[in-house]
């Protein structure tokens, strides 16, 4: 497990491109700071809850339902989740 | 005081609407597409009662076939405990009616509150019923009129239900049948899902709904499993509330179901019917042979509360 109070963002984002690649079968390559999920990634809402979830375990931070609303690129995870490790 | 007895499934019975709505007009309502509703929720077609077709019509309807599957006279039943949160209005529950027009006329009779776990509550309750002594014969009816109830242009809702109604004779048996019941409730998310307002209308916060879903119910469902003394991979089949075919899948893979274990995925023809999916989902599994007497099914409801409620049963 990456500890999201230590990792580099750059650690962070490898991170969750394994996380991408688990749950939904997103290649590596697509996952940049810019790319939105649902538009760039074909990320549905369900299928967002099932990458949190698992973004939770893997950097072991809590990220509320209502913090979902703001998360609209893979820029913006990363940012949330070393803010909420920080 | 005398000994616990043993209580088992005797028979099951489904009443399933004759009107039927694919996705189609639901799409062009919502300005979204077939394939979108099915990526979302699994479900190509629901049942749709009509409008003289009544919760207690369908719950009489899937209630009949279950006494007749078990060949039992309604004269017989003890209790009737009907699973639904869509009568028309909160009294009078429906079961004293249904009893009524079965002939069940030495019967007590009561509505289960649980929502989609109503039916799967129904069940313990039947079953811890006979096991005390207090009934021999129990009907166990879920029955739900829920298009009514949805805003045809919610896009959160108004392709996930469906109507219809399943029912269940558990009696006292020679051998258990019936495993231990898991249940849980989480009242601190009472508003995740409501029906309310004037007219009544469904509000699902979906997406909390479903984290609680994928994230809590596989551990109760493996309880469920570990209660009855076996193990999920050993199960002959699994009947979750078909709540949406996503959290299905998902449940499946965090119990590592194998193959071999035959998983009920009647939303795809029913949509989500509430208290009526669980029952509804095991008799499709009995009338396509893919399962058969005294094998072992975990049946698994959970909805608005939050509740739920597993057990293993022997299929009748």
């Amino acid at each position: 497990m990456t500890s999201a109070a230590t990792a580099t963002p750059a650690e962070l984002l490898a991170g969750l491109a394994e996380v991408l690649d688990e749950v939904a079968g997103t290649p590596a390559d697509k996952v940049v700071p810019e790319a939105a999920f649902d538009k760039d990634l074909d990320i549905d809402s369900l299928t967002m809850v099932e990458v949190v979830v698992a973004c939770e375990e893997r950097f072991g931070v809590r990220i509320p339902d209502e913090a979902l609303e703001q998360l609209t690129t893979v820029g913006d995870a990363v940012n949330y989740i070393a803010g909420a490790a920080a | 005081m005398t000994a616990l007895r043993a209580a088992a499934l005797r028979g099951v019975g489904a009443h399933r609407p004759a009107l039927r709505e694919d996705n189609h007009a639901i799409a062009e309502r919502l300005d979204s597409s077939d394939e979108w509703i099915q990526a979302r929720s699994g479900i190509v077609t629901r049942g749709v009662a009509a409008p003289d077709e009544s919760v207690v019509d369908m719950a009489t309807s899937a209630g009949g076939k279950a006494l007749a599957a078990a060949g039992i006279d309604p004269a017989d039943v003890d209790l009737v405990l009907l699973a639904t949160c869509s009568m028309p209005g909160p009294l009078p529950g429906g079961a004293p009616e249904v009893a009524y027009r079965l002939g069940a006329s030495r019967a007590g009779a009561s509505d289960v509150g649980a929502a989609c776990a109503g039916f799967t509550y129904g069940v313990a309750f039947a079953a811890d019923s006979i096991r005390a002594g207090s009934a021999d014969t129990v009907l166990v009816i879920g029955s739900e009129k829920l298009l009514p109830l949805v805003d045809p242009t919610d896009r959160g809702t108004a392709f996930l239900f469906g109507d219809g109604a399943g029912a269940a004779v558990v009696q006292v048996a020679e051998q258990d049948g019936i495993g231990p019941v898991v249940w849980a409730a989480d009242g601190a998310q009472h508003d995740r899902l409501t029906i309310h307002g004037a007219p009544p209308l469904m509000a699902m916060d979906g997406r909390a709904i479903y984290r609680w879903a994928t994230t809590a119910l596989p551990d109760l469902a493996r309880r469920a499993c570990v209660k009855a003394g076996i193990e999920p991979a050993d199960l002959a089949a699994f009947v979750p509330h078909q709540a949406n075919l996503r959290i299905t899948e998902s449940i499946v893979k965090s119990l590592k179901l194998p193959s071999s274990v035959v998983i009920a995925r009647d939303v795809a023809d029913s949509g989500n019917t509430s208290a009526a999916s669980v029952p509804l989902a095991l008799a499709r599994l009995i009338e396509q042979g893919e399962v058969g007497q005294g094998d072992a099914v975990l049946l698994f409801g959970f909805g608005a509360g939050l509740t739920a409620a597993g057990q293993v049963v022997r299929c009748p």
